[in-house]
């Protein structure tokens, strides 16, 4: 659906050259919701402004539906923008109009007759569970219902493909949760495309299928969420993993632990997919001589399944403990001793 | 010379009435005349400085500087210079240098860069994503005008118009003095050349009249049309 090679975006700026896209490949299938995740500055507004060309490439192709976007004619590319609805952090949604006439905004700017306009805003309405508000200003919502509009706006074209740039870092993490479950379920009805770029590992847990790590203006790791919340191989990667697999106060609350005497062995175990729901732990006090203590555990889900790590601690002796070990093992669940031979 | 007596009243002796109001009229023409044609000068004016200036859609350095140029200028000039330096262009124009429609070129010229200057400011106060967003969704360069550019700076326009005509109304009284017409001319020749103070007064009381009711109704349009 889309595709990008050999990407790259320079700004010159006073203080040089700045490579905010440095050589980016990547392919994003159709009706998959693609997540880009990086820190501040990594080049992803860069990279999603590259897809319809509000930022020219310096060099390098993008491929959006078979078109050659930075090859088009200025009308060829209007008309291919009007099929790649985009939301963005602060809604951008004009002042002067009233949530209908916000969402008619892109149906005007096509040329849609008015009578086929207010039907198809009325539908968009309900498809973002805005009844009832049509009539309201922007200033007259909240920051979730406001991107709700954007997001009616974004789909009223019946787009393709949908960019969404930090769609959700403006809203609270109830808003939040609402604003990606409305995206989960247009992604399935409409079978729309979602490219969406974030900071929180969150928004990349909850919705997307495939996942790429941007740092410095290159994607550094992608593939499917799981895999890379189960082998995350860079170091970026498994900090990002770490904010939601593990609790906030994890870390903390480890290190104090280890100082204690006689904790024995600590472990870190990591869920992935269908094996959160087996028994382990019940196994393995049933089945070896040791104690076993939860310390801190969280599971969260993804579009892909259950994902999840636990911390344990385990006393027996060196035996037992090795035995624990390869059973754990055996059952395909990743564990790694942070503390104690 | 029984009309002068009839419209004289004891508190101002001096003032008469139709006189006055023919002034006033005069000035309201003068003002309502100058003030559409400044608002379309200056929207077209501001426009181009907001349009053509870096990063912006008709992104152009020449025009920018030229425009600029041509503001700044007739910015700076003193009214009163300004019509006095602008009686050939006027006489060629309107065919006189002397009546309320000649002031309507100096007026224009004058008013319109100071308009532009407030329209420009306007157009800068929108939020950069919104103009960002019309591209996303593949808006003409027209389109992202006349749908989003244009509204969204719409409360600004019109207080910049509501200024504006204030400063129109004192640029009518300052032509008046030198042959236009109107309350200016009134105060001017009929009030002060001749001694009449109460003349003079009643010019000024007609004219914060006029300058009152502009403030409110600009005001009170400027606050309905504001959704922010
Ligand atoms: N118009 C511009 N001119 C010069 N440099 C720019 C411009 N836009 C972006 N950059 C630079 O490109 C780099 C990437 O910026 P970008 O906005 O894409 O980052 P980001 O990953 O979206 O960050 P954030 O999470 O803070 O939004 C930064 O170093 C930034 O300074
Ligand atoms: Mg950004």
């Amino acid at each position: 659906m889309i595709s990008l090679s050999r990407l790259v975006k320079t700004y010159q700026t006073r203080d040089g050259q700045v490579t905010a896209v440095d050589h980016i490949d990547l392919k994003i299938n159709e009706g998959e919701i693609f997540g880009i995740i990086g820190y501040s500055g990594a080049g992803k507004s860069t990279l999603i402004r590259l897809l319809n060309m509000l930022e020219e490439p310096t060099s390098g192709d993008v491929t959006i539906a078979g078109k050659n976007m930075n090859q088009l004619s200025k009308k060829k590319l209007r008309e291919a923008r009007q099929e790649i609805g985009m939301i963005f952090q602060h809604f951008n949604l004009l002042w002067s109009r009233t949530v209908k006439d916000n969402i008619s905004f892109p149906l005007e700017i096509k040329g849609v007759p008015k009578e086929e306009r207010d039907q198809r805003v009325n539908e968009l309405i309900r498809l973002v569970g805005l009844e009832g508000r049509g009539g309201s200003y922007p200033s007259q919502l909240s920051g979730g219902q406001k991107q709700r509009v954007g997001i009616a706006r974004a789909l009223a074209n019946n787009p393709k493909v949908l960019l969404c740039d930090e769609a959700t870092s403006a809203l609270d993490p109830k808003t939040t949760d609402s604003i990606l479950e409305l995206l989960v379920d247009i992604n399935k009805k409409l079978g729309l495309t979602i490219v969406l770029i974030t900071h929180e590992m969150h928004v990349i847990r909850k919705i997307c299928h495939r996942v790429a790590v941007m740092e410095q203006g290159k994607i550094v790791e992608q593939g499917d969420v799981l895999e890379v919340f189960k082998r995350p191989k860079e170091e970026m990667t498994k900090e990002f993993v770490k904010q939601v697999t593990e609790p906030e106060e994890t870390e903390e609350a480890l290190q104090h632990l280890l100082q204690e005497n006689n904790i024995g062995h600590v472990l870190q175990l990591t869920f992935v997919g269908g094996d959160a729901e087996k028994p382990l732990i019940t196994n393995i006090i049933r089945r070896f001589e040791v104690t076993v203590n939860i310390l801190q555990g969280k599971i969260s889900q993804t579009q892909n399944g259950p994902y999840g790590s636990l911390f344990i601690s385990l006393e027996g002796d060196a035996v037992e403990v090795q035995k624990v070990l390869d059973y754990i093992r055996d059952q395909q669940v990743e564990v790694e001793v942070i503390h104690g031979e | 010379m029984s009309n002068i007596v009839l419209t004289q009243t004891w508190f101002f002796p001096n003032v008469d009435w139709s006189t006055l109001w023919n002034a006033t009229q005069e000035t309201l023409y003068m003002t309502a005349i100058s003030l559409a044609l400044t608002f379309i000068f200056g929207i077209i004016l501001g426009l181009l400085l907001f349009l053509t200036d870096k990063g912006n859609l008709w992104e152009n350095k020449v025009i920018q500087a030229v425009v600029a140029a041509y503001v700044n200028i007739f910015r700076s000039i003193p009214f009163i210079i300004l019509i006095v330096l602008l009686i050939p262009v006027t006489a060629f124009i309107v065919g006189s240098f002397l009546g309320p429609s000649a002031a309507l070129p100096a007026l224009v010229i004058g008013a319109s860069p100071f308009y532009a200057r407030m329209v420009e400011i306007g157009l800068r106060e929108i939020d950069k994503g919104v103009i960002e967003a019309a591209k996303s969704m593949g808006a003409t360069n027209t389109q992202i005008i006349f749908k989003v550019l244009l509204p969204e700076s719409l409360p600004a326009l019109i207080s910049g118009l509501t200024v504006t005509a204030i400063a129109l109304v004192s640029y009518t009284a300052m032509a008046g003095v030198i042959g236009a017409g109107g309350l200016g001319h009134l105060a001017y020749s009929h009030g002060f050349q001749r001694g009449r103070d109460d003349v003079t007064l009643m010019a000024t009381l007609v004219v914060l009249v006029i300058v009152f009711i502009l403030q409110f109704a600009g005001d009170r349009l400027t606050n309905k049309i504001d959704k922010r």
